[in-house]
């Protein structure tokens, strides 16, 4: 019971009060990038989700069984970028091969992650924060979730962007810093959310 | 053609004209989180034009022994390495700056503007030339840094360089530790330092970069397709990610 108190409070932090776009301010080029149509955005961030959470599931054993039993953990950034550059090509060939369906959603994104740094963030604030196997992996699921979400509004937000009447000097990149500084407001209401529902 | 240019021009045009932050749009994910003070935002423009400069270099030395096909990894690798020297530099003797920076430092890694460096153009030219693109890069993404993190710090918190003691006094015995502003630390507009005021105030100073780009007839600054993408040479998506954005909705 304890235990599923504590996974849920960390999913609903990693989704709302934390979330990785608008708190954390991680991944924002695709943010800013692939954010102009709601489908893309979506696909985009499902694909972020898989690399994110597959990524963590390898990394752990790496960084428990490796770098710390080796006392090697001043090599975290350069073995976990490395690992996470590879499985992102391993499995876009993979899909590519045998997936073909998911390839055309999911894989044309891939090659775009490997330099997302909401990807290696997560593995490296897992790490950061103690969590154990179970709880990286949430937080893992619930950073992407909560890269899906920012996506997906902010992708609404947009397409109405589009047919506004915008000041010239503001008209392009400006005007969208600018509604995203908005949607982030909107979750900052969410400050306290998780910690008065868990306590 | 770029060899032809002076070392001074290669220089000057990473602070103005090719400005990485604020021109170019690169390496937006640092600059919106750590410019919430100006000390730590100095010390990430720090760490990032060290490891700027060293990667340029190696990567320019060894530009004819990489086989382009493996070129990213090589790259990603020689930066890898120089983010760890500095994660361990800053860990042993700036403590304060390590914890202010957090997860950010370890992340240069994969900043934008130095694998895009990397590959449009320390992979072309020479080595000094590439040295001194990368200072002139590292200090313009300083600059941007600095601007933004001033107006953020003034605005939002009242002060000014506070806690940048903890960096000088790495170099001398100074006890500068910043101002605090009279009326505005004692009524901060906190939303300046929290993470809507970082959009906020970035997206004002892209609209005011504009307007003097345009007074000057240059371009204005957007995010630029594959370009500027250091990804594009393996991605598949082969051509814009606009032109996909259509295909898919259509």
């Amino acid at each position: 019971m304890e235990m599923t108190k504590e996974l849920f409070s960390v999913l609903l932090t990693a989704i709302l009060t934390q979330n990785f776009v608008l708190a954390k301010f991680l991944g924002i080029c695709p943010f800013l990038g692939v954010s102009k149509k709601v489908k893309t955005a979506s696909g985009m961030s499902l694909a972020v989700i898989f690399v994110m959470v597959l990524a963590t599931a390898v990394t752990f054993p790496i960084n428990k069984y490796l770098l710390v039993k080796f006392n090697l953990e001043y090599l975290q950034t350069i073995v976990f970028i490395l690992v996470i550059a590879a499985l992102v090509q391993l499995v876009e060939i993979v899909l590519k091969k045998y997936m073909k369906s998911l390839y055309n959603a999911l894989g044309i994104y891939l090659p775009l992650i490997t330099t997302n740094c909401a990807v290696l963030g997560v593995v490296l604030l897992n790490i950061e924060s103690n969590y154990s196997f179970a709880t990286s992996m949430v937080n893992s699921l619930g950073a992407g979730l909560g890269f899906l979400l920012a996506m997906v509004m902010f992708a609404g937000v947009r397409e109405r962007l589009e047919s506004c009447d915008i000041p010239k000097a503001l008209q392009g990149l400006p005007i969208t810093l600018i509604a995203a500084s908005l949607v982030s407001v909107s979750f900052l209401g969410f400050t306290g959310v998780v910690e008065s529902i868990f306590g | 053609m770029a060899e032809k240019k002076s070392l001074g021009k290669e220089f000057t045009k990473g602070l103005v004209a090719e400005n990485p932050v604020l021109r170019l749009v690169l390496g937006t994910c640092p600059t919106l989180a750590v410019s919430t003070s100006v000390s730590s935002a100095i010390g990430m423009g720090l760490a990032a034009t060290i490891v700027l400069i060293c990667s340029n270099i190696v990567i320019s030395a060894l530009r004819k022994v990489i086989p382009s096909k493996v070129r990213i990894p090589a790259y990603i690798v020689v930066i890898a390495s120089f983010v760890t020297i500095i994660q361990l530099i800053v860990k042993a003797f700036v403590p304060a700056l390590d914890s202010a920076l957090g997860v950010y430092l370890p992340l240069i890694v994969v900043n934008c503007i130095i694998l895009g460096r990397a590959e449009a153009f320390a992979s072309k030219n020479a080595v000094l030339a590439s040295a001194v693109d990368g200072l002139g890069m590292g200090v313009g993404f300083t600059a941007a840094l600095f601007l933004m993190a001033t107006v953020r710090e003034v605005l939002g918190a009242g002060t000014f360089m506070v806690g940048i003691n903890d960096l000088l006094s790495v170099f001398s015995d100074t006890t500068f530790n910043g101002f605090t502003i009279p009326f505005l630390s004692e009524n901060p507009m906190i939303i300046f330092v929290l993470a809507p005021g970082g959009f906020f105030v970035f997206g004002i100073m892209i609209a005011l970069s504009n307007m003097l780009a345009e007074k000057k007839g240059k371009k204005r600054a957007e995010l630029r397709g594959c370009e500027a993408c250091p990804m594009a040479s393996t991605c598949s998506m082969n051509g814009s990610c606009e032109e996909k954005d259509k295909e898919v909705s259509e």
